[in-house]
């Protein structure tokens, strides 16, 4: 997965988790929290949606690097990298 | 074939629980005694109409959007549009007292205005109440237990706005006799004044409709007619649950509705009480509830003369909340008038009228073959409006009237059609306009039809007065969820399932390595 792509995976999940919530102008750069109403229990969401559909695992001690879509993407780079190569 | 998780009870907390897990693909079952979800929160049919068992208004009315709200949390935790629920807000309800009477929306403001209006010294008071509420985080499973009546007498000094406020926090959700635990008191004092009261057009059934299509579009399993003998356990494990048929389920969770007396019953038998104390929590002599209803419904062919959706009232100068000694304490109530939602399209006129009831006293009546059906008294239909006068000041009807015409029914049959009569009477001139000749059809469940359809020992509606927060029960796998885990109401319920479900089911998945 490349970075727009990975981007796009999780924004896709967030629309998932939270149908009312306008998904199509999040800033990269700003902490999803202060975008949209997410709490705790949302983060547990993206990360088992995480390991439903990319088999990734994101420990406890990690979420913090959920912050923002490009935290995201940078975090997510190395462990889809890693996952594709274990893969093939 | 092994479950993941094993639910008892198909009611609100038992379905979103349900969701959750089968959202991430765990193998999970959904067993319901009755013939028909729902539990507390069900529907029925009768002469041709359809009801709604236990529902008068959903609290923690938000509209969409509104940020860290349990509304919102719920819809997140399911996946669904606040436009999915199609919920309509109430006009207002009134809480009256002989010596007051308090109006309140889905706005707060509105209830400080008329506190500051009925009690302008208590405003100060009022206030600091509302900050020390709006501080207090009801979420912390682990807080220790506190008297609300304590922490409320230090902001209010007059009884009456004490009472006042109590009374619809505890009819809507107090286990408790003339008291709730305080972290109850700040989730109801904010679901109802804070939040607000809304309704589906289409009531109950819509709500359940959505969680079931729900829950069976991501591959739950729902067995209706299926109720749990046992909940079966391996040194202090839960494994999995026996049915009445006999038939075993394995599973390596289970989650129980069934209320805290009655899962220990599942696992102990008659033993006793195989929970461990929580820490914080009051000693209880008998976990048992106290706390039953009986509820009459008053079919109308033209809307009562009042605006208002729902009314909590009380006769007595202080508000009485206990078992008490008589079948039904007719002089403290609700008044629900679904109607008067604004609702898009109209609906029956309805009037409920939820009264306090003893349990034990309607469990030793004597109940024959017949029919249990309340009737329309036939007095009612003419002649009664020149017997009452309806301004609200004037002459109180005799409540105590013996009915002539049920001499014939059992025990119980006749006791119902008293109560609905003494029910409906006793809120005639003071808090409704005299609606009894427009009375065309009724029915009426009380305490025993509580205990049937909910499976509550005591037909205790809101369960035992301890509450279990972190659903623990000192047996691996086998957690408590709804109405005995604390939350209540309908988005309470169904967020007592998806926490309990999401803290000792999906997040024990999500620290497991991936394979």
């Amino acid at each position: 997965m490349n970075d727009a792509e990975i981007k796009q995976a999780i924004i896709d999940i967030i629309s998932d988790i939270a149908p009312d919530e306008d998904t199509s102008n999040l800033k990269p750069d700003v902490r999803l929290r202060e975008q949209m109403d997410l709490d705790s229990m949302d983060f547990l969401d993206i990360v088992m949606e995480l390991r439903k559909r990319y088999g990734v695992n994101v420990p406890d001690t990690d979420y913090m690097q959920l912050a923002t879509l490009d935290s995201c993407v940078n975090y997510l780079r190395g462990k889809l990298v890693a996952r594709a190569a274990r893969v093939s | 074939m092994k479950y993941d998780a094993v639910i008892i009870g198909a009611g609100m907390s038992g379905l979103a629980a349900g969701i959750r897990l089968a959202m991430f693909d765990k193998r999970v079952v959904v067993l319901e005694r009755h013939y028909v979800w729902g539990g507390l929160n069900s529907f029925y049919q009768f002469k041709g109409r359809q009801f709604d068992v236990g529902l008068h208004a959903m609290t923690n009315y938000v509209p969409r959007g509104a940020k860290g709200k349990p509304l919102t949390r719920l819809l997140k935790q399911l996946r669904l549009r606040h436009e999915q629920l199609d919920l309509h807000e109430q006009s207002f309800s009134l809480i009256s007292f002989p010596g007051a009477k308090l109006r309140f929306d889905n706005d707060f403001e509105n209830l400080r205005g008329e506190v500051r209006r009925a009690f302008p010294r208590e405003i100060d008071g009022f206030d600091a109440l509302t900050r020390e509420i709006a501080a207090f985080n009801e979420l912390d499973l682990d807080a220790p237990q506190v008297s609300a009546r304590e922490i409320v007498r230090k902001h209010i000094k007059e009884p009456l706005l004490e009472d006042m406020l109590f009374c619809p926090l505890m009819f809507y959700g107090s286990a408790r006799e003339h008291d709730m635990d305080f972290d109850q008191f700040v989730v109801m004092f904010k679901s109802i004044y804070m939040e607000g009261f809304a309704r589906p057009q289409a009531g109950v059934r819509h709500v359940l409709s959505l969680l079931t299509n729900r829950y069976r579009e991501l591959g739950g399993e729902l067995r209706l007619r299926s109720g749990v003998k046992r909940i079966l356990t391996r040194e202090n494990e839960a494994v999995g649950v026996e049915l009445e048929s006999g038939e075993i389920i394995e599973a390596d969770h289970v989650l129980s509705s069934a209320g805290l007396v009655e899962t220990n019953k599942l696992v102990n038998g008659d033993r006793g009480m195989g929970v461990p104390p929580v820490p914080g929590h009051r000693p209880e002599a008998d976990a048992t509830g106290k706390l039953s209803f009986t509820e009459t419904i008053s079919v109308l062919d033209a809307l009562p003369k009042t605006d208002a959706t729902i009314i909590f009232f009380s006769n007595r100068d202080r508000f009485e909340y206990r078992c008490p000694e008589e079948l039904c304490d007719v002089d403290s109530g609700v008044i629900c008038m679904p109607q008067n939602f604004r609702l898009p399209k109209p609906i029956d006129a309805l009037v409920r009228i939820t009264n306090i009831a003893n349990y034990a006293k309607w469990a030793a009546l004597k109940r024959g073959e017949g029919d249990s059906s309340v009737r329309v008294p036939a007095n009612w239909v003419s002649g009664v409006r020149s017997q009452v006068s309806g301004n609200g000041n004037g002459a109180v009807p005799d409540t105590r009237n013996p009915i002539p015409d049920t001499s014939q029914a059992d025990a119980y049959t006749q006791a119902k059609q008293n109560c609905y009569e003494h029910s409906v009477n006793s809120v005639i001139g003071r808090h409704l306009p005299d609606f009894r000749p427009r009375v065309q059809l009724v029915d009426m469940f009380t305490p025993r039809t509580i205990r049937h359809f909910t499976g509550h020992e005591g037909g205790a509606v809101y369960g035992s007065p301890k509450k279990v927060r972190t659903g623990e029960t000192g047996i691996k796998g086998l957690t408590i969820i709804g109405t005995d885990q604390g939350f209540l109401g309908i988005v309470g319920a169904a967020l007592s399932g998806i926490s309990m479900a999401n803290r000792w089911v999906l997040k024990e998945q999500v620290s497991e390595p991936v394979v």
